[in-house]
């Protein structure tokens, strides 16, 4: 009858569970996949960025984040904050208006959507004449101005969207004082740009896409001044007295036009094409900004000479004799420049340049000389080459926290020491918990080190194992050396760069010990490497092995890539984290696992061959292991042969069905009754038709067999001091985990430290254990006499740990990705067991111990097992008696970069690419708990000094 | 040659003593043989454990008669079901073909040698129109070998017929295991997978839950040819006009627990090598009682103390199983070969 208790109805436990388990995705780092449009509020220093799928993201000082999701999930083609508000207007591709705002609720600020609008023609009318094209937020905040592709500008009230129809300003009376003979060349087509004049609030700017651009009097409604312009128009931009403005233009061309009382019908002052002669790109936005010294700030996006440079995305920012024509990795989205925004200053003077490119945020400080980048604190491009893995370390010691800093910061000296510009909003979060790193390999042989204990994910470090290498790209290559008088005056700016020159350098695998500094990284090439922290550069020979894993395997071909070649001699390696041993395994697979074990100075790693150990202190390998079985020659041949052989496979079935074709026709000749033939020509049609039919929706039952490829992949290693031969004497152990369900577990002996260096460590092998499920295994773990999971290597001697129970019997966890099961230790015995895949048809993905404390007393933690599937559920199972606790649906179960990507941290955490730009953090812990909570305060000048309230607003007038 | 004695109902003692005590009367101690007897159904069936000798006793009435055959040249389909009568039929053919259709020159004797393929279960508790079927792989290089796919299917609901989707079985491959039964068949929809429900569930969450009980496999089926479905008794069949429900009925949940608790395998032991020695099985650790906790775990420590193993004849049959099939009174033979093929297990 006790099966009947069905576990979970404890009232008990079910409270602690609420007190210890609750799920929330928090926060999304890295940089906006797809970004479309971007805004800025130069009264709320806030930034803007709208996304292909419809979010708008807006971020303020470093923790000041804000998130918003249309509905529609349509794309966002433009955002402008409302004046001296809290509010912004997004119009989406779907020519919906909507109105967002940001409400403090329980002390914080949060953004929510208010108003949504769908501009109405009359009855009847196409609906290019209601189509938006440029809107402007009046500085009376109580209306907006809407150009549409008609030519029409209508106007509506906030926050109610209410249309004043009387307030329309139509192409006709917009035309009706032009001279007949412009205005029979060309009609107003649709509004380009909108611009209230600085100055005066009653007067605004309208240019229609053909180059009429007209001053409008908001008052009398009506025409003040023409200003006809002979090229399409793309843009316009007020200098800041109202005294000027500025046009540019389709064939690469700006002109600047007088506005003055006299002359209703001015001549353009300037007409300049500043990288004519020849065709040029168009010139698709254009700021003036005036400086004290007299000499003005233009800058403007594109106008590349057409032929030679059509494919750069490039701005260009002219100031007196320096010209600099910033080049980006990838399309530029928009871009906004940071001036004084203060009402009573005479000049602009601009003191940075914002750039969204479609892969990354480029600042530039335009008040330092020679124009530096900014190291934004967020927004960072994880994507700037491709994320292979990631590796998360909880609770970094600060003396390992500040080298790491330090080796950064000196890879930082190139940027600008400028404070970040847009600084607005308050963080009131409170400090994170502690110290997290969390640190990606990537495609082209580097690891970032990103400081992940808070909202902003800010790359401290990055660590490049290029270097060791010869590849064919020289690093001496350097794009940005271009000769002083080249013209255009190009400049790379960007860290994106997703080709990388050699797959092989990829990283696969990442083991940092936190407490040593050491850090074993591995690669798609069969390379293992063991760092050491030095504060220093220095110039050394990396210390070189090779593990052959197919030892006494004989006859077989690798047929994939080569091993990477070395560098002979010493290598120079800047201050941080620098290699001194070099483990390459034969064949030369993509590594699959990887342990380090400071405190033995031992490095573990495997492959789809087998796995090795290598001693990083002596610097010899120990020894390794084939866990090939001799029938899997997919593992052998290399992964190119895999793609070779499904083709192959396919050609041959393509060839049976056109045999049996062939065949039939054949017995055409032999056979003369037609009919028969026919019948038989049809049966064949038939069955291979069937077979294509049913192939893609049909699944085969079939057990696994010892004889199925990659059961030899080591996909886990695992070292543990517990007790392997018998119970009175515990032991260094490695284990060893495969896809064929297989565990290998070896004894290890590790001379004592003061002869460490003389004795060689041995292994050997002390159980094999072969799981009838044979589900590839993916987790393995010691539990103490507590049931504790063993403490990482050199926890204890920091004392950061209690010592692991030896007293008490060990027990093996075992988890492969249909069950968990326990084991006793020293013999091996089955204890328990929970069948996953057996019961809900889900298989595990990604395990890991994490330690959950109470939110409601400090005093009680526990351990347990984070779990997500491959369904994208994230399952939390108690230890050790492997009960399911509670189950959260995390990610989309088609998601599979995502679910692949999944990383948990020991403290109930964890991080998915959402894009590949982005990791969405998320918690299952009630106490830690990472999110955005910040203020955005409306400055009291706007509620109270309403004497001066249009100056102000003309200085803090959106651009 | 015939002999006569007697024997203690009340004390038959061991099988051993007892085969040591034939071969004393028919002085033949050196001679390997089969025993058998006649069962109250007339059927010859075997004696060669204690069990099975203890049931011949027991219902010996009041002779047991006893047929001893060398074993060299014994007839090994002698035994089973209705043998005595020799009234073999079709339907035990076509569903057990490996008793019958097998070369006869294979030693099935003694209870090691018999390896079940293959069950119909849980007869008397699963609606008509449904099949529970038992896949042993165990053992065996024979493939599973079938597919399945997704489909849609018509449930009876609350709110009238509604299409559903559910999952399918597409294929058999040739001289598999699943086409060799003959209890599965293609287009058979596929309900459950030991005792989990499919429904909700996707194909891919479906072929992972088979395989992952491949070694033990019980599937069942809604037999898209309902024809051959077991007729049951008057009581029976007179509920059998809801042969279009369609949900399992829920009114058996310690039956089932039963059944699911009989299905923790012990036949998927891992196995383990140690200090490179030679490989074993891992043996289940004994079951601890030093705490409350380890008591509220022991559905999974003792997931089968039984081990399930039945061959298809009746010689296992022990009573409390009589018991629970004598709530259907078995007219039709062959369906009472069918009955009391399953897999009865009591805890």
């Amino acid at each position: 009858m006790r099966r009947f208790l069905r576990p979970g109805h404890d009232p008990v436990r079910e409270r602690l569970k609420r007190d210890l388990f609750q799920f929330n995705k928090t926060v999304e780092h890295g940089f906006p996949h797809q970004p479309s449009a971007l805004g800025y509020s130069p009264f709320l220093r806030l930034m803007a960025i709208g996304t292909r799928s419809g979010a708008i993201k807006l971020y303020g000082a470093p923790g000041v984040e804000f998130m918003g999701l249309h509905e529609e999930n349509n794309t966002v083609m433009q955002i402008h904050f409302i004046p001296d508000q809290c509010q912004l207007v997004t119009l989406l591709d779907d020519n919906s208006l909507h109105l967002w705002s940001l409400k403090q609720h329980s002390g914080a600020s949060e953004l929510r959507e208010e108003q949504r609008f769908t501009l109405k023609g009359p009855p009847g009318s196409p609906p290019s004449a209601t189509q938006i094209t440029a809107v402007l937020p009046h500085s009376s905040r109580e209306v907006l101005y809407l150009g549409t592709e008609s030519g029409n500008i209508f106007v509506v009230e906030l926050p109610s969207f209410r249309v004043l129809e009387d307030r329309t300003i139509t192409s006709e009376a917009v035309l009706q004082r032009v001279p007949e003979d412009y205005c029979n060349r060309r009609s107003c087509e649709l509004v380009e740009a909108l611009r209230e004049h600085p100055k005066n609030p009653d007067q605004i700017l309208i240019g229609y896409s053909r180059g009429l651009i007209v001053l409008w009097d908001l008052q009398n409604n009506k025409v003040t001044h023409h200003f006809l312009g002979s090229q399409q128009l793309e843009n316009l931009y007020w200098q800041r007295d109202g005294s000027k403005f500025i046009s540019c233009h389709y064939d690469g061309s700006y002109t600047q036009w007088p506005v003055s009382s006299d002359n209703r019908q001015p001549e353009p002052l300037e007409n300049l094409v500043p990288y004519g002669p020849f065709p040029c790109k168009a010139i698709s936005k254009i700021y003036w900004q005036t400086t004290k010294n007299g000499l003005p700030y233009i800058i403007f996006q594109g106008g590349m000479p057409r032929a030679s440079y059509g494919d750069r995305h490039s701005i260009s920012v002219v100031h007196g004799s320096q010209q600099t024509a910033f080049d980006f990795t990838s399309r530029v989205i928009d871009f906004f420049i940071i001036f004084s925004s203060e009402p009573t200053a005479e000049f602009d003077d601009p003191s940075a340049m914002v750039v969204l490119a479609e892969e990354e945020l480029v600042v530039i400080d335009l008040k330092t000389a020679g124009w530096p980048a900014v190291h934004p604190p967020y927004l960072a491009s994880l994507h700037c080459s491709a994320i292979t893995c990631s590796h998360h370390v909880s609770n970094i010691p600060l003396k390992l926290w500040e080298r790491i800093i330090s080796a950064g910061s000196k890879q930082n000296i190139h940027y600008s020491n400028m404070p970040w510009p847009i600084d607005g909003g308050t963080n009131v979060a409170p400090d994170p918990p502690q110290r997290d790193l969390l640190l990606t390999g990537h495609e082209d042989g580097t690891v970032r080190f990103w400081d992940a204990s808070g909202v902003c994910l800010h790359l401290l470090y990055k660590l490049s194992t290029v270097r060791v290498f010869l590849t064919d790209a020289d690093p001496n290559d350097n794009m940005n050396t271009l000769g002083e008088d080249e013209w255009p005056p190009l400049r790379k700016v960007g860290t994106f760069d997703p080709y990388s020159d050699d797959p092989r350098l990829g990283i696969q695998k990442i083991y940092l010990c936190k407490y040593s500094g050491y850090l074993a990284v591995a690669g798609t090439a069969g390379q293992v490497l063991v760092m050491e922290l030095d504060d220093e550069d220095a110039e050394h020979v990396v210390d070189h092995a090779e593990a052959d894993l197919l030892q006494d395997q004989e006859g077989y071909r690798w047929k994939g890539h080569e091993k990477l070649k070395t560098r002979d001699g010493p290598v120079r390696f800047e201050a941080g984290f620098q290699p001194f041993v070099l483990v390459q395994c034969q064949p030369p697979a993509v590594v699959t696992s990887l342990a380090l074990h400071s405190e033995w100075k031992l490095v573990a790693f495997g492959t789809s061959h087998g796995f090795g150990l290598f001693d990083h202190q002596q610097k010899r390998l120990v020894f390794v292991k084939c866990t090939l079985h001799p029938s899997d020659q997919l593992a052998l041949e290399g992964p190119l042969s895999r793609v070779k052989s499904l083709k192959k496979s396919l050609r041959q079935s393509f060839r049976r069905i056109r045999r049996s074709r062939v065949s039939s026709r054949k017995r055409q000749g032999i056979s003369r009754n037609a009919s028969e033939v026919q019948e038989a020509n049809a049966k064949y049609d038939q069955d291979a038709l069937q077979e294509m039919e049913l192939a893609p929706v049909q699944r085969k039952i079939e057990a696994r067999s010892a004889e199925d490829s990659f059961t030899g992949f080591v996909r886990t290693l695992y070292f543990a001091d517990t007790f392997l031969r018998d119970s009175s004497r515990h032991c260094p152990s490695l284990w060893a985990g495969t896809n064929g369900g297989t565990v290998y577990a070896f004894c290890l002996r590790i001379p004592p430290a003061e002869r460490r260096m003389d004795e060689p460590v041995r292994a050997e092998q002390a159980k094999e254990i072969q799981l009838m499920h044979r589900a590839p295994v993916v987790g393995i773990l010691v539990l103490d006499g507590r049931s504790t999971p063993l403490p990482e290597p050199l926890e204890v001697a920091h004392d950061l740990s209690k010592s692991p129970d030896m007293q008490g019997s060990h027990q093996l966890l075992v988890v492969s990705e249909e069950q968990f099961k326990v084991f006793t230790l020293p013999k091996v015995s089955s204890k328990l067991k929970l069948k996953l895949t057996a019961l809900e048809g889900c298989r595990v993905r990604k395990v890991m111990v994490a330690n959950f404390g109470s939110c409601k007393t400090d005093d009680y933690s526990e351990n347990d097992l984070t779990v997500l599937t491959n369904l994208g559920d994230i399952q939390i199972i108690s230890l050790p008696f492997l009960k399911l606790q509670i189950r959260y649906p995390c990610i989309r179960k088609e998601d599979v970069s995502g679910i692949a990507s999944c990383v948990f941290t020991k403290y109930g955490q964890g991080f998915y690419l959402i894009s590949p730009s982005e990791f969405e953090r998320f918690s299952l812990s009630t106490k830690w708990l990472v999110e955005p909570r910040c203020i955005v305060d409306v400055p009291e000048v706007t509620s109270n000094n309403h004497v001066h309230k249009s100056g102000i607003e003309n200085a803090v007038r959106k651009s | 040659e015939f002999r006569r004695f007697s024997l203690e109902r009340s004390k038959p003692g061991k099988f051993e003593e007892f085969y040591g005590l034939l071969q004393h009367v028919h002085k033949i101690p050196n001679v390997d043989v089969l025993v058998g007897y006649t069962d109250i159904h007339g059927d010859l069936l075997p004696i060669n454990n204690d069990d099975n000798y203890h049931k011949a006793v027991s219902t010996a009435n009041p002779l047991l008669r006893i047929f001893i055959q060398r074993k060299e040249d014994a007839d090994y389909s002698a035994f089973g079901t209705d043998t005595m009568t020799r009234k073999k039929n079709v339907l035990s053919n076509v569903l057990r073909p490996d008793n019958h259709k097998k070369k006869p020159h294979i030693v099935i004797s003694m209870p090691q040698d018999f390896r079940p393929v293959s069950s119909i279960i849980d007869v008397d508790i699963l609606p008509e129109t449904h099949r529970r079927v038992r896949l042993y792989k165990y053992g065996t290089d024979k493939p599973l070998g079938f597919y399945i796919r997704d489909g849609s299917s018509v449930r009876v609901t609350p709110h009238g017929l509604e299409k559903v989707p559910g999952i399918f079985i597409s294929r058999l491959v040739p001289g598999g295991l699943a086409q060799s039964t003959g209890l599965l068949a293609v287009n058979d929809e596929v309900l459950e997978v030991n005792g989990i429900e499919v429904s909700g569930k996707s194909l891919d969450q479906v072929t992972d839950m088979m395989i992952a009980n491949s070694r033990n496999l019980i599937i069942t089926v809604r037999p898209a040819n309902q024809r051959n479905n077991v007729v049951r008794n008057s009581r029976t069949s007179g509920s059998s006009g809801q042969s279009t429900e369609s949900s399992l009925p829920s009114s058996t949940p310690n039956i089932l627990a039963n059944f699911l608790q009989g299905e923790e395998e012990s036949d998927e032991e891992d196995i383990i090598i140690e200090d490179s020695g030679e490989p074993q099985q891992i043996p289940k650790a004994a079951p601890t009682s030093e705490s409350l906790e380890s008591l509220t775990q022991i559905e999974l420590l003792h997931e089968s103390t039984q081990n399930g193993f039945l061959p298809s004849s009746e010689m296992n049959l022990n009573h409390s199983a009589g018991s629970v099939n004598m709530e259907y009174e078995v007219q039709d033979p062959d369906h009472k070969s069918l009955e009391e093929d399953g897999t009865i297990i009591t805890l």
